[in-house]
C-alpha cells in the first residue's frame, strides 16, 4: 500500500509488513518511529485517532521536564540530575524502579537537544508557571505544536503514518510478536513486523475497567484527556503473559470544573480557587482542609476527595475578595448576590448551605492574610479545619464552581527494562516487544506526580524503543 | 460582555486561551489578553487588531474544531477585525456601504475617474489622447498639473481626515475600560514591532497559508507591499516638492530621485501585492472571514493596479499609449485613496495603534492595579 498521511482513509487495506510497527501516536509513539527510520528500519505508525486527535494525551501537554547542566537562553538555570532524582523520590515515596529512573534522568539530557532538532521548538513561560522556568521546557504553543514539529519530521523521513487505525489484536507466541491485526475504517488486516513498539497510553479513558476499582463512582468520572486510551493493547499484553507494573488500582485525579465534557476537556477545566474557599458536597458538608498546604503539594489529592462524595460532586465555594487571585478557567464562576440565591442556583438546600458558610466564618481566625506563604489566618474549633487563608465568606457577590474528579492518567502498566524491551512474568524479556510512554510509565512514576515527567519518560523510552526495535529488525 | 454576537463569540474564546496560555510565546496577542480577567467590546477589537492571522495557533490549538471548544482565533479574530473597519469608519454613513460592496465600488470608481479623466484630456486637448507626447511637457500637456493636484490632494486630504477620525474611534474604544497606566505612548517599539511585523511568524515557525505547514511567503510579499507602498508615496511627496519647491516640472530623468524611488517602490508593491492576491487563493479557508466583503481584495486589487499601471507609465510613457494608460493610472489612483478609510488599508493604522496600546501595557500595566496579579504561591498551578 502506498504511503499516505491519513488525509485520506482508504475504504480497504491490504496486509503488509515492515521492519518496526509502532502502535500510538504520541509522544512515545514518534520519538520511537523517528529514531528507528533513522536507524534505517521501515517503520509504520499506526494511530487510533482521527489525524485531528492524534497523539492523544500529548496534544494536551505543555512541558517536558529535563536535567541539563547549565540553564541556556530559555531554561533559566541549572537542574542536575541529583535534583532530579530526590525531586522524583519525594513525589514517589520511593516507589520507583532505581535503576530505571536514573537512567531515565540521565538519558534526558539528551531531551533538548533531540527535540530541537527534529524540529520542536521551545518558550519561556510567562505567567502563572514560572516556577518551572528552570526545570522544565515549554513547548512553544503546548504539545500539538511538539506533536505537529514530529510528525513533520516522521512524515519527511518516510516513516509510514496511519490514522483511525487501532491495533485490535496481536500475535505474540511465548514472548515473540509476529503480526497484529489492525481495524478501524480500513481494517480489518494484519501487519507482519520485527519488532512491534507498543506506546498506547494508559486505561484512563475507559470507564467499565476504572468501574473494577472504583465501582458506579466511575460513572460520574471526567477524563481530562482523549476518550482513545482505553488500555486495548495493555489488556491484550497483560492476557499474553506479560508482567504488569503499578498499582492498578491508582490514577492521577484532581478536581475539574464538573461542566467540563467527559473527554479531552484538556487543562482548562481545571480550578486553582480550593484555596481560597471552602468546599462542600451536595449535603453542604465540608469535607477536607482546603488550607492544609500550598496548591501544587495538595491538588492531586483532591480528584479523590471528590471520588468519594455522593454522586461525586463538590463545591467550591468562595466570595468577592478571592476573585482574581487564581488562573481563570473555561467556565464562568456561577454567580448570586447572596448565599441563599447561590445555593438556589446550585440546586442545593439554601439553609445547610447557608448554615455550612456562617459556621466556617464563625470559627474564621482572620490574621495576616498572605496568599504567598503559609499564613496564620485559620479556623478554631471547626472540623474539619481550614488550616490557612481563611478568611470570611462574606463580601457579595459570592461564586462557586462544581467540581468533579477529573482523570489524568493510570499508573497500571507492562514492566520494561533499561532497552524498553517488556518483561514476561517470571522476569524474561520478550524477544521483540517494547513499551514506552504511560503504558509503561509506572515503572518509574508509581505513585505521585511530578509535572513534565509524562513527557520525559515518553520521550526517553520512545527512543530507546525506537533505538533497539531497529536494532533487532536489522539482525 | 456587552457587544456584537461575534464580540462575544470572540470573548468566549479568548476566555478558553485565558485559561490555556499555551500560545503564550507566539505572538502578542496571548500576552495582551493574559492581562486582563474580562473584555469589553473595545478589548476584544483591540485584540483582533493585534492578530495578524498567522495561522499559527489555529494548527497548535488542542481545541480547535472539530473539538467542541471549537476554538479558532484566526477566523474569528479576522471577522471580528472586519466589523471593526466598519465600525470606526468616518462618516459612519459611509461604511455599511463598502463593507457590502467593497470590490464593486472600488473598481466602479477607477472606471468612471479614468472615464472622467479621458473626457478631461478630450476636452483639454482636443485630438492629442492618442498622440505620442515627449518629455518634458508630455504629462501636463494632456492635463494641466494643477488640476491634477487639485483633485488628488482633495481626496487624499479627505482619505486623512476619514482614517484619522476613524483611528481615533478605535483607540478610544479600546481605551473605554481598561486604560493603560500611563499615557506617554511606546511609539518606537511598536515602530519597531510593525516595521519587522515582528509577530507575523507563528512564534518563530514562520505563517500557515494552505495546510499546517509552516511555508508561507505572505511576511515577504506583505514586507514588500508595505516598503513598496512607502518608496512609491515618498517618489509622490518628492515629486511634489520639486515641482511647488524648485519648480522643477516632471517627467524626471530616470536617475533622479522620484524616478528611481518610483521604478523600485512600483516593482516591490506589484510583486508583494500579487504575491499576497495569490497566497489569498490558496489559502485554508478554515482561517479565513468567509464572509467576504470585498473590501481586502479590492485593496491589495488597487494597490497590484496602483504599481502596475504606474509601471506601465514609466516604460510607455512616451508613445501614444500614454494618455490612456495615465488616465487608468489615476482613476486607479485615485480610487485607491477614495476607498481607503473603508477597506483593508486602515489595518495598518489599527495595528499600529494596537501594537501602541500593547507596547504600553506591557511597559506599564493596565488601570487601575491588574485584574491578574501574580499567581500566588498558595495558588500556582502544576504545571502538567
Ligand atoms: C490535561 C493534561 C495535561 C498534561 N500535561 C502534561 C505536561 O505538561 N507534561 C507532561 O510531561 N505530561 C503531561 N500530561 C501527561 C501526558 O499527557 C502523558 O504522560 C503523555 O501524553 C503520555 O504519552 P504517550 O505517548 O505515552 O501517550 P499518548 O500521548 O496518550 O498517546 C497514546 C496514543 O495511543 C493511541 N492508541 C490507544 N490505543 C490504541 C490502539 N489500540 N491502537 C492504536 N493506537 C492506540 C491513542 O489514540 C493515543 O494517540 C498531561 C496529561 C493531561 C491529561
Ligand atoms: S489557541 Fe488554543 S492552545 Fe492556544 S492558547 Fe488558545 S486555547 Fe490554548
Ligand atoms: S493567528 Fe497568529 S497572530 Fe493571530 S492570534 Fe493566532 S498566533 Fe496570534
Amino acid at each position: 500500500m502506498s504511503r499516505m498521511n491519513g488525509q485520506a482513509v482508504p475504504a480497504t487495506a491490504v496486509d503488509t509488513s515492515c521492519d518496526v510497527l509502532v502502535a500510538g501516536g504520541g509522544n512515545a509513539a514518534l520519538c520511537a518511529a523517528i529514531t528507528a527510520r533513522r536507524k534505517g528500519a521501515s517503520v509504520i505508525v499506526v494511530e487510533g485517532a482521527t489525524k485531528f486527535y492524534r497523539g492523544g494525551n500529548t496534544r494536551h501537554t505543555r512541558n517536558l521536564r529535563c536535567a541539563h547542566d547549565e540553564g541556556n537562553e530559555i531554561l533559566t538555570g541549572p537542574y542536575s540530575e541529583e535534583e532530579f532524582w530526590d525531586d522524583l523520590m519525594r513525589v514517589t515515596g520511593g516507589q520507583t524502579d532505581e535503576e530505571l529512573a536514573r537512567f531515565t534522568i540521565a538519558e534526558s539530557k539528551e531531551l533538548w537537544d533531540w527535540m530541537t532538532d527534529t524540529g520542536v521548538r521551545f518558550q519561556q513561560p510567562l505567567g502563572g508557571t514560572l516556577n518551572l522556568g528552570r526545570t522544565n521546557a515549554f513547548f512553544l504553543g503546548g504539545g500539538r505544536a511538539m506533536l505537529n514539529a514530529l510528525y513533520a519530521e516522521a512524515e519527511r523521513i518516510g516513516v509510514d503514518i496511519r490514522y483511525e487505525s487501532p491495533v485490535t489484536e496481536l500475535e505474540i507466541d511465548n514472548g515473540f510478536f509476529t503480526s497484529a491485526t489492525v481495524g478501524g475504517p480500513a481494517g480489518p488486516y494484519r501487519i507482519d513486523a520485527r519488532a512491534l513498539v507498543t506506546a498506547t497510553g494508559g486505561f484512563e479513558a475507559n470507564i467499565e475497567w476504572l468501574k473494577e476499582y472504583w465501582g458506579d463512582k466511575a460513572d460520574n468520572f471526567l477524563i481530562r484527556g482523549t476518550e482513545n486510551n482505553r488500555g486495548s493493547i495493555l489488556r491484550l499484553l497483560l492476557d499474553k503473559g506479560v508482567e504488569p507494573v503499578g498499582d492498578p488500582t491508582q490514577c492521577h485525579a484532581v478536581a475539574i470544573d464538573a461542566r467540563s465534557p467527559k473527554f479531552d476537556g484538556g487543562i482548562v477545566t481545571r480550578l486553582d480557587c480550593v484555596v481560597f474557599g471552602i468546599v462542600m458536597n451536595n449535603a453542604c458538608k465540608r469535607f477536607y482542609d482546603e488550607g492544609e498546604d500550598i496548591w501544587p503539594k495538595r491538588y492531586a489529592i483532591w480528584g479523590r476527595l471528590v471520588a468519594d462524595q455522593p454522586d461525586q460532586i463538590a463545591y467550591i465555594v468562595f466570595d468577592h475578595k478571592a476573585m482574581g487571585m487564581f488562573m481563570p478557567s473555561v467556565y464562568p464562576a456561577i454567580e448570586a448576590p447572596s448565599l441563599r440565591e447561590l445555593a438556589g442556583k446550585l440546586d442545593l438546600d439554601p439553609e445547610a448551605f447557608e448554615r455550612t458558610v456562617t459556621d466556617y466564618n464563625a470559627a474564621v481566625r482572620e490574621g495576616t492574610f498572605n496568599s504567598q506563604e503559609l499564613d496564620d489566618c485559620h479556623t478554631e474549633g471547626l472540623s474539619p479545619p481550614k488550616s490557612h487563608w481563611a478568611r470570611r465568606i462574606d463580601t457579595a457577590p459570592y461564586y462557586a464552581y462544581p467540581v468533579r474528579p477529573g482523570i489524568t492518567f493510570t499508573y497500571l502498566g507492562t514492566r520494561v527494562n533499561r532497552e524498553a524491551k517488556i518483561l514476561m512474568q517470571g522476569g524474561r524479556p520478550s524477544a521483540n516487544i517494547y513499551a514506552a510512554g504511560e503504558i509503561m510509565a509506572g515503572n518509574v512514576l508509581g505513585k505521585g506526580y511530578l509535572a513534565g515527567i509524562g513527557m520525559t519518560i515518553g520521550a526517553v523510552f520512545g527512543r530507546v524503543a525506537g533505538k533497539e526495535a531497529a536494532r533487532h529488525a536489522g539482525n | 460582555m456587552q457587544g456584537t454576537e461575534l464580540q462575544q463569540e470572540a470573548e468566549r474564546q479568548i476566555t478558553i486561551c485565558n485559561a490555556c496560555r499555551y500560545c503564550e510565546g507566539i505572538c502578542a496577542v496571548f500576552p495582551a489578553l493574559q492581562m486582563q480577567r474580562s473584555f469589553a467590546a473595545g478589548d476584544i477589537n483591540y485584540l483582533a487588531n493585534l492578530c495578524h492571522n498567522c495561522g499559527a495557533c489555529y494548527h497548535d490549538c488542542q481545541f480547535s474544531p472539530p473539538h467542541e471548544f471549537a476554538v479558532n482565533l484566526p477566523k474569528t479574530l479576522a471577522e471580528v477585525r472586519n466589523d471593526s473597519y466598519a465600525q470606526y469608519a468616518w462618516p459612519q454613513a459611509l461604511a455599511p456601504l463598502f463593507a457590502r460592496n467593497g470590490l464593486k465600488i472600488a473598481v466602479l470608481t477607477a472606471l468612471s475617474v479614468t472615464a472622467f479623466f479621458i473626457g478631461l484630456i478630450v476636452l483639454n486637448a482636443p485630438g492629442e489622447l492618442f498622440r505620442a507626447h515627449l518629455a518634458p511637457e508630455g504629462f501636463y500637456a494632456l492635463m494641466p498639473h494643477n488640476t491634477m493636484a487639485a483633485l488628488f490632494g482633495a481626496v487624499f486630504l479627505f482619505s486623512l481626515v476619514a482614517m484619522g477620525m476613524g483611528l481615533r474611534a478605535f483607540w478610544a474604544d479600546a481605551n473605554a475600560v481598561n486604560t493603560v497606566a500611563s499615557s506617554s505612548p511606546s511609539i518606537w517599539q511598536a515602530i519597531r514591532d510593525a516595521g519587522s511585523l515582528r509577530y507575523l511568524d507563528g512564534g518563530g515557525a514562520g505563517c500557515f497559508n494552505e495546510d499546517d505547514q509552516p511555508r508561507d511567503n505572505r511576511r515577504l510579499y506583505h514586507h514588500l507591499t508595505f516598503y513598496g507602498f512607502l518608496l512609491c508615496f515618498a517618489a509622490t511627496s518628492v515629486g511634489t516638492i520639486y515641482h511647488y519647491g524648485f519648480g522643477r516640472i516632471a517627467p524626471y530623468p530616470w536617475w533622479d530621485l522620484p524616478q528611481m524611488l518610483g521604478t523600485v517602490g512600483g516593482i516591490g508593491l506589484a510583486i508583494g501585492t500579487g504575491g499576497l492576491l495569490a497566497a489569498r487563493r490558496k489559502r485554508l479557508p478554515d482561517l479565513v472571514d468567509q464572509r467576504a466583503t470585498g473590501m481586502d481584495v479590492a485593496f491589495i486589487l488597487m494597490l497590484f493596479l496602483t504599481a502596475v499601471t504606474g509601471l506601465a507609465l514609466h516604460i510607455l510613457g512616451g508613445t501614444a499609449a500614454m494618455g490612456v494608460l495615465l488616465a487608468i493610472h489615476l482613476g486607479v489612483v485615485f480610487s485607491l485613496f477614495l476607498t481607503m478609510p473603508y477597506g483593508k488599508f486602515v489595518h495598518g493604522f489599527y495595528r499600529f495603534a494596537a501594537l501602541c496600546r500593547h507596547a504600553m501595557s506591557r511597559r506599564h500595566g493596565l488601570n487601575p492595579a491588574p485584574p491578574d496579579r501574580p499567581v500566588p504561591a498558595a495558588a500556582r498551578i502544576s504545571g502538567g
